[in-house]
């Protein structure tokens, strides 16, 4: 297994982890780009997702943008982005944002929207306004839906952060790319490895959210 | 956009589309493949339910151009490496809907067909693999529409379809290619949408009314 170790050799050695394009510097572009673009996606889809799905309109939108969302191509969306501003941070923090968005919309709006009617009514009769009956029974119970949104989205922004490589953002992606267009697998390998274990702990870390936030009943 | 190009590029350009369409198809039926298999055996042992699911669920999540990276060392820039990582993406879609849609068919109906002297196979054939057609084909219209998708990044291992227009496009700051390419991507999983709707309301007849 000579390829396993010089791609294991590749990770102890203190020299791929530093300088411009080292590790410690990919993984934190990568990480930071990702964090930026769920911050604003969110910021932009569960206010919009969970006031429709609270006031139940606009269903047609809310559900089906997400099929719209899956049959875009994450790399067209990348490189049309890319062709409306200039290279690097802006078209790709774009189309992050553009993929991020649809899932948790309809999370949210499908989390609120299917909240048990019985209960949402209970609330209701129990004097709390609209308000009360969304802050206090609506949003809790949507909680873990709107959780898997959010993880979909992440997942999915954390994976297209590296094709952005392409668009001269660099991450971990550029390791990938590099590394094909010199025919170096060690690079390939290494680049796709790193990737695989963010995207992984993503996953993982967000789905123990979920079960740590879905109340117990 | 330049029409000289695309008119002067028109057979490139269908030939592309084809290798698209093929690569997908090819993908989701080796899915299909696999996961009729692993969804039956899921239903008859439960046990081995949440640990197929969990292994479909973290290869899903491996990103694509990932995948495909870390098949190169082992199987090259090739078509298999592009259908590998397409078919295991396919893998935790089609599990999930098969099994679901097996486990909606109503155990009264399973029953009868016994009751009337149906053996497994037989049952599974003519009874509740039609019964569960609508999840089923709800799953492969997801895949398809994805595996469409993800095909475009199988473009920087050279068998990307209508991708190498886009990464051409991208590497020569040539828009024409690249918008032809991202917009045929999309008409063509739409297209696929929609031709896969006709085929589950031609498959399942009874179910037309209520549209």
């Amino acid at each position: 297994m000579g390829f396993l170790a010089d791609v294991a050799a590749f990770f102890g050695d203190r020299a791929s982890w530093r300088g411009d394009n080292g590790l410690t510097q990919l993984i934190a572009e990568h990480l930071a780009i990702s964090v930026a673009a769920m911050a604003v996606a969110m910021a932009v889809a569960l206010p919009l997702g969970l006031v429709l799905g609270h006031l139940g309109r606009g269903e047609m939108v809310a559900v089906n943008v997400s099929n719209v969302g899956r049959a875009l191509p994450s790399f067209a969306v990348l490189v049309i982005a890319l062709q409306l501003s200039s290279i690097g941070v802006t078209p790709t923090l774009v189309a992050l944002v553009l993929l991020a968005v649809p899932p948790m919309v309809t999370n949210s709006f499908v989390g609120v929207r299917n909240v048990d009617a019985d209960m949402v009514e209970a609330a209701r009769a129990m004097g709390m306004t609209g308000r009360q009956v969304f802050a206090g029974a609506e949003l809790p119970a949507a909680l873990p839906l709107i959780m898997a949104g959010i993880r979909t989205a992440a997942v999915q922004v954390v994976a297209t952060a590296t094709l952005a490589a392409l668009v001269g953002f660099g991450g971990l992606g550029a390791l990938i790319l590099v590394g094909l267009r010199t025919g170096d697998n060690v690079e390939v390998f290494s680049g796709a490895l790193a990737v695989t274990v963010l995207a992984m702990a993503t996953e993982l870390g967000l789905g123990w959210l979920q079960r740590r936030l879905t109340p117990p009943f | 956009m330049d029409w000289e190009w695309v008119g002067a590029h028109r057979s490139l350009i269908v030939d592309l589309a084809e290798a698209h369409l093929e690569l997908t198809v090819l993908a989701v039926v080796l899915g299909l493949v696999l996961s009729f298999p692993l969804a039956l055996a899921a239903r008859r042992w439960r046990r081995l339910y949440s640990p197929v699911l969990s292994a479909a669920g973290v290869l899903y999540a491996i990103p694509s151009l990932a995948l495909f990276a870390l098949l190169v060392p082992w199987t090259g820039l090739t078509r298999t490496t592009a259908l590998i990582a397409l078919v295991s993406y396919t893998l935790l879609i089609l599990v999930r809907n098969i099994a679901t849609g097996l486990d909606g068919v109503p155990s009264e109906v399973s029953e009868a067909a016994t009751a009337m002297g149906m053996r497994a196979p037989r049952r599974l054939w003519t009874v509740e693999l039609p019964l569960a057609l609508p999840a089923v084909v709800a799953g492969i219209r997801v895949a398809t529409v994805t595996t469409i998708g993800l095909v475009t990044v199988a473009a920087l291992i050279g068998h990307g379809g209508l991708g190498q227009l886009i990464l051409d496009g991208l590497n020569r700051d040539f828009r024409t290619p690249l918008v032809v390419g991202s917009a045929l991507s999309v008409a063509l999983a739409a297209t696929a949408d929609v031709v896969l709707v006709g085929v589950q309301r031609l498959f399942t007849p009874w179910a037309r009314r209520d549209g």
